[in-house]
């Protein structure tokens, strides 16, 4: 039993941790994979192959659901009860009560990938589900705020660390946005199907304003979390400016909420609401910014790492992302920029450039500094990391080139007039001209995911390797004892 | 001034943290959204918009669960381009009675707000089922199970009390029926009566034969009663072109 202390079993749960850490794994493999075919499915048609279950309209939610909840939500169950314990020095308040947001997780994710397929779905993006997964996710979403919390009232010092608070912010936000976006009435209690309560340019609205959080608190606010702690971690120095962090903070959670009507500029819904989210949207920039310099500021003196320390390139790289793609956010929020950007595949790639740059890449570096030391090893190849990096941002790179090419393509296709005044192509000709990007977007995903499997496989061995090491460790012991 | 704030007082107490953070992320929405619902001007007074008819609206399920959304948007916006392609813009009016509402966010194929009564039932029953057919340069999944799925009417009535719950005017009592005479005109009331709304769906669907197959009623009949009635309901040659500008 002496031998368990070393990973710090009894002082914390680390149990809750490794599942949630796997998971996150298993995750992104499924849900990258289901990606990738979904984006052949648009090259190359045939392999919707004339089924219900394979057809893009179904399966799409499959592919967002498991990579945002599925291997996003679980990378932010893994890290933050990592980081809550760590940074409080206590244990988690249950460990009953971990454990059933893990399986209650777990079944929600699948449970939710499941009805897509069979064709139960809310068609609100990014909240798809129905409504019995819905009072699932407020359950298992309550539970996970009261551990936290708990946790955190149960603290060793009286100062609660600032991952800490970008986490909290995400839990609340994460509820706040869940509750009133799913407020829906079923048909019938024995039946999956629902009508949302709101309609029109009401049910617009507060889609918009949870599609457009989703991505600010979950997405956004929780990874800084794990940002926050894990690299100045990695790093070995402390955050950059502690003052930042408070701006940065409270900047980011009040603007966040305002902004996300910029989807529907254009639209019925009347301008002054569209207006007020690009005026926000642009603002925003500033604690976005602020929040990247802090974090790559937090290397300055260390900077030979991104050339020796591949755990060090995905964070710095991820910030380099988060920059980028806030940068590009804004500026797509002009309503002259989203006149053309608007319904093309640039969102797409926007999107992308956060999901994958950002949310993937920072994971992917907090994944590599957590998991050696949950299981209480070093990372089986060094090797791997470097190539999974490079997998990962060439995929990145070809993903979001080709979706700006194609969706500013097709953004001034549409609004070409020939010479007599009248449209210049049809429909389907910008269609046609989306074919070779659509392809190389596909390929772009295979890399991506190519990197990721790599990764899992590097992460089996490690866990392989700690655990034979403690087996060993185990053994020699009980035989000491025995002689002794 | 002696108050001398500190953000010590927020970093050392979770209470304290948790509901000034609640307090910051709640303001966007409240300003955002609530007003929506009371400010007159936000839903344009328009003639001729009505909740969909009981095969209607079985065919919107249908649409909502098929994910048609995530590469079709119903949702015109005031460029030329886009009236040259699709026609008048989208009012807020047109999609009052749509819960969900599906304006959608990408154009992978083109918008559907004004769709109906563009091309023949034949066109859509060819088109849904094999599209690359019609359009040899589209990506669109083939759909031919919806022309082999029977449509399950079993459960129309209570589809239709659900979405009564959530505010479409579908009218259960002889009073409410009399107002949606008033509002509607009576052969759109009678479409709207719970009580008739299997004996509704029947009618349609067989007269309108959408599908072109007399020997049932699938989804496909459904689907296609949909989409023939998007973007027909409000006739905008009665408006002058500047009429919706002050909605705006």
């Amino acid at each position: 039993m002496a031998v368990t202390s070393y990973s710090g079993a009894e002082q914390y749960n680390f149990d809750i941790v490794k599942k949630f850490a796997v998971m996150s794994l298993v995750w992104a493999v499924v849900g990258m994979f289901v990606g990738v075919y979904i984006a052949s499915e648009l090259a190359w048609p045939f392999l919707n192959f004339d089924s219900p279950y394979f057809s893009f309209g179904r399966f799409r939610p499959v592919h967002t659901t498991s990579v945002i909840f599925g291997f996003g939500g679980s990378a932010l169950f893994a890290t933050s009860y990592y980081v809550v314990q760590r940074t409080c020095q206590t244990r988690l308040m249950s460990d009953g009560m971990a454990s059933f947001t893990f399986w209650g997780w777990m079944a929600i994710i699948v449970l939710a990938d499941i009805s897509y397929v069979l064709g139960y779905t809310q068609a609100r993006e990014y909240a798809e589900m129905e409504w019995p997964i819905d009072l699932l996710i407020e359950v298992v979403w309550v539970a996970y705020l009261i551990l936290f919390v708990g946790t955190i009232m149960r603290r060793k010092q009286p100062h609660i660390y600032v991952a800490n608070w970008f986490y909290l912010a995400f839990i609340l936000a994460t509820a706040l946005l869940h509750t009133f976006n799913n407020l829906a009435m079923p048909i019938d209690l024995l039946s999956m199907k629902s009508y949302s309560l709101f309609s029109g340019v009401q049910d617009a609205m507060t889609q918009w304003w949870y599609g457009h959080n989703a991505v600010g608190f979950f997405l956004t606010a929780a990874f800084l979390g794990m940002m926050y702690y894990f690299v100045p971690k990695q790093a070995g120095r402390p955050i950059y400016s502690y003052r930042l962090s408070i701006v940065h903070f409270w900047a980011l959670g009040f603007m966040y909420m305002w902004v996300g009507a910029h989807h529907l500029h254009w639209t019925a819904l009347p301008d002054w609401t569209s207006s007020l989210a690009a005026a926000f949207s642009i603002l925003l920039l500033m604690p976005s910014w602020g929040g990247m310099i802090n974090g790559i500021m937090t290397l300055s003196g260390a900077w030979d790492k991104l050339r020796t320390d591949p755990i060090m390139r995905f964070m710095i790289v991820a910030l380099s992302f988060y920059g980028m793609s806030t940068f590009e956010g804004p500026m797509m929020s002009l309503k002259e920029v989203n006149a053309l950007s608007h319904y093309t595949d640039w969102t797409i790639g926007h999107v992308h450039s956060g999901a994958l740059g950002w949310v993937a890449m920072i994971t992917f570096g907090s994944l590599y500094h957590m998991m050696p030391k949950l299981w209480d090893t070093k990372i089986y190849s060094q090797k791997l990391i470097e190539w999974h990096f490079w997998l990962a941002t060439v995929g990145i790179i070809l993903y979001i080139v080709a979706m700006w090419i194609s969706g500013i393509t097709q953004g001034l296709m549409w609004r070409t007039f020939d010479e007599f005044g009248n449209l210049k192509f049809s429909f389907a000709e910008s269609v046609a001209a989306m074919m070779p990007f659509y392809a190389m977007r596909a390929i772009g995903g295979m890399f991506f995911l190519a990197g990721t499997v790599l990764m899992t496989f590097n992460m089996f061995m490690t866990i392989r390797q700690g655990k034979r090491e403690n087996a060993i460790l185990e053994a020699k012991l009980t035989a000491k004892l025995a002689n002794a | 001034m002696n108050f001398n704030f500190k953000h010590e007082w927020i970093e050392t107490n979770i209470g304290l943290m948790a509901v000034l953070t609640m307090l910051a992320i709640s303001v966007g929405g409240l300003v955002e959204i609530a007003p929506l619902f009371f400010i007159d001007k936000t839903i344009e007074k328009v003639e001729g918009v009505r909740p969909y008819t009981p095969l209607e609206q079985r065919g919107r399920d249908i649409y909502t669960r098929e994910g048609c959304y995530l590469c079709h948007s119903q949702m015109i916006r005031p460029f030329r381009d886009e009236k040259l392609r699709y026609g008048h813009y989208s009012l807020a009016a047109e999609s009052q009675y749509d819960h969900p509402f599906q304006w959608g966010s990408k154009r992978t194929g083109p918008d559907l707000a004004r769709v109906g009564a563009k091309y023949s039932n034949e066109w859509h029953v060819q088109h849904l089922v094999a599209p690359r057919s019609m359009v040899p340069e589209s990506v669109m999944p083939n759909y031919p199970w919806l022309l082999s799925t029977p449509l399950d009417i079993s459960d129309t009535a209570a589809r239709m009390k659900a979405l009564r719950k959530v505010g479409v005017p579908y009218s259960l009592t002889q009073a409410e029926f009399d107002a949606n005479v008033v509002k509607f005109g009576e052969t759109v009331a009678r479409q709207l009566h719970i009580p008739d709304a299997q004996k509704n769906l029947l009618e349609q669907a067989n007269f309108g034969n959408y599908d072109g197959d007399r020997s049932g009623i699938s989804e496909l009949d459904a689907l296609i009663a949909y989409l023939q009635v998007l973007g027909t309901m409000v006739d905008f040659s009665k408006y002058t072109d500047d009429a919706f500008v002050k909605y705006r």
